[in-house]
């Protein structure tokens, strides 16, 4: 097997890992706010989405793909974000207290 | 800076962006941090976001970049303002852009390399956009029905949507979408390929998507919701693959773990299985529930109710989806403050389906400003019950019916509940004795110690939370 695969797929198997074992101890009382950011982080497709629009040798149809893609994934980010700051803002001990 | 500096800096932004998204959800465990973790993810983006835009963009084509993003700010900002009681659907919805991001890449990745460098499409590379391509399609139109049935749009049956081999139908339909992929990773470079890619899988992925999530009903969309959370996360590692990029793997794993361990909590918390969900269309048994059975119960007034509230000592509040459509909260509040200041223990009981997305129930009540401390999950506070002297349930119903302990026939039969009748005294408030959308009777109502307080859950809090605070003055 080719060593990038190769270590492409330990990658993979080793942050599964550190996921499940650090979403595993998030508080239930944070689920909704969890679920906002890692929905902001998996739009790290923004990545893929800023390769294909805007570097150096796609033709046009390819570059309208990554545009869109573009658009959805910047959407994700900050809509995903800032609602977990929101959000988070709201859980107080004492009413009108400091999170 | 020269290219090669320019890729040493690059990779290791995304070094320091992937510890940093760790990081992130690492601080999520607790209230006290957690907001320095959503610093920690929106820096890491940001860092990877420049450092891809400086190593992979080229000036002339920065319009390209621009041009989507300003619409993405104000439409995120925007979307991050909805009410808390649309945060579902937004968050389907965001499944749904993250889908269409990772299909779209994928399917730009393949069509670009198949008209330009042929050598680069492997088994493996080939392999992966596949996987990419149907997850995250097959996400994009599953989570906008989701969204859709969230939002309650008209056109789109809330009620599971079912017909004869269905399932056979749905599962030939992703059948064959893998099975044409297996074609086009043995023959990438065929002159066939493209057409099979762009005219039948993506279309099939398209459709499997929607077909899968219109039969599922309104009460399994947290479920749904966590499992379409896993499919995006996974399509994000798929891409990881193709582009050959481990910031890309890191952060769709962590994505997808997050997923998968909410789809199985909630799974649990329904005592369903995740085939059972997607494919076991929980409407059918419904219908048998029409028992024409006439059985007693008491009623009360808010007056009863404020009266039985003020002489206990400790009050447990059981709410549900209910009680955020009434708009209830903040008066719920005010009737904790209330009840607190006279040294009354009042605590939330929280049930993992509360909401209509995990957690949920507990940002409804934080917004209301209800201290966190006080909200209790189901497995914390099933052991206090006995010892309570009050149980209100306000807006939820199958979350505490006995019959999921013993009767076997019933749909819920198994479901974790949370133990509303082993308290001393249960007072329900709801509109009126109908089963409402589930069907099935609740056991709870007709004990001899529940009294039913019958009323729109945001007007009859208030009536009690007048009677409260009227003091000796009103009433008595």
């Amino acid at each position: 097997m080719d060593s990038k695969i190769e270590m492409s797929l330990y990658v993979f198997m080793l942050a599964s890992f550190i996921g499940m074992g650090v979403i595993r101890r998030v508080s239930r009382l944070l689920h909704t706010p969890l679920m906002s950011i890692t929905n902001a982080i998996s739009a790290i497709a923004v990545v893929g989405a800023i390769i294909v629009a805007g570097g150096e040798h796609y033709p046009t149809h390819i570059r309208i793909m990554g545009s869109v893609a573009l658009f959805a994934s910047m959407t994700n980010i900050v809509s995903g974000f800032l609602i977990t700051d929101r959000m988070l803002k709201m859980f107080r001990t004492k009413p009108g207290g400091k999170a | 800076m020269n290219p090669q500096l320019t890729d040493v800096f690059c990779k290791l932004a995304y070094l320091l962006a992937t510890a940093l998204f760790i990081f992130s959800l690492h601080w999520m465990s607790e209230v006290k941090t957690s907001r320095r973790g959503v610093f920690a993810g929106s820096f890491a983006m940001l860092l990877a976001v420049a450092a891809t835009w400086v190593s992979n963009g080229s000036p002339k084509f920065y319009l390209w970049l621009v041009i989507p993003i300003i619409p993405a700010i104000v439409i995120g900002v925007w979307l991050s303002m909805v009410p808390l009681t649309a945060v579902p659907q937004r968050t389907a919805l965001s499944h749904a852009f993250g889908g269409l991001a990772a299909g779209l890449v994928g399917t730009a990745k393949f069509y670009y390399w198949y008209g330009h460098e042929q050598n680069q499409l492997t088994k493996f590379i080939v392999t992966a956009i596949i996987l990419e391509v149907i997850l995250g399609f097959l996400t994009f139109t599953g989570s906008l029905i989701a969204a859709g049935k969230l939002q309650e749009i008209k056109w789109i049956p809330q009620r599971p949507w079912i017909y004869k081999g269905q399932n056979l139908v749905n599962l030939g339909a992703i059948g064959l979408a893998l099975l044409l992929g297996v074609m086009v990773i043995m023959n990438p470079t065929s002159a066939w390929a493209p057409w099979v890619f762009g005219l039948l899988i993506i279309p099939l992925a398209l459709n499997f998507g929607w077909m899968l999530v219109l039969p599922i009903g309104g009460a399994d969309m947290p479920t749904v919701i966590s499992i379409l959370n896993a499919y995006a996360g996974l399509s994000a590692v798929a891409m990881g693959f193709v582009l050959d990029n481990k910031l890309l793997i890191t952060a769709g794993a962590l994505d997808g773990s997050s997923g998968l361990i909410l789809s199985i909590i909630m799974c649990k918390a329904m005592n369903r299985s995740f085939t059972n969900v997607l494919f076991g269309a929980f409407g059918q048994v419904q219908s048998a529930g029409g028992k024409a059975e006439q059985k007693s119960y008491k009623s009360a007034t808010a007056e009863d109710a404020a009266q039985i509230l003020e002489s206990s000592s400790s009050v447990v509040i059981i709410p549900g989806y209910g009680m955020a459509v009434a708009q209830a909260q903040h008066k719920v509040r005010e009737l904790h403050d209330l009840l607190t200041k006279r040294g009354i223990d009042v605590r939330f009981a929280i049930h993992p389906v509360a909401g209509r997305m995990p957690g949920h129930m507990n940002v409804l009540l934080a917004e209301a400003d209800i201290p966190y401390d006080k909200l209790i999950e189901m497995d914390d506070i099933n052991g206090d019950m006995p010892q309570t002297d009050v149980a209100l349930v306000i807006g939820a119903n199958d979350v505490t019916n006995p019959v999921a302990r013993h009767d076997k026939s019933s749909p819920i039969y198994g479901m974790p509940i949370i133990d509303a009748d082993k308290a001393k005294n249960v007072m329900v408030i709801k509109r009126s004795m109908n089963p409402g959308f589930a069907g099935i009777d609740n056991e709870l109502y007709y004990l001899d110690k529940t009294l039913m307080l019958f009323g729109d859950a945001k007007a009859f809090v208030a009536d009690v939370v007048k009677e409260l605070s009227g003091g000796g003055g009103m009433g008595h």
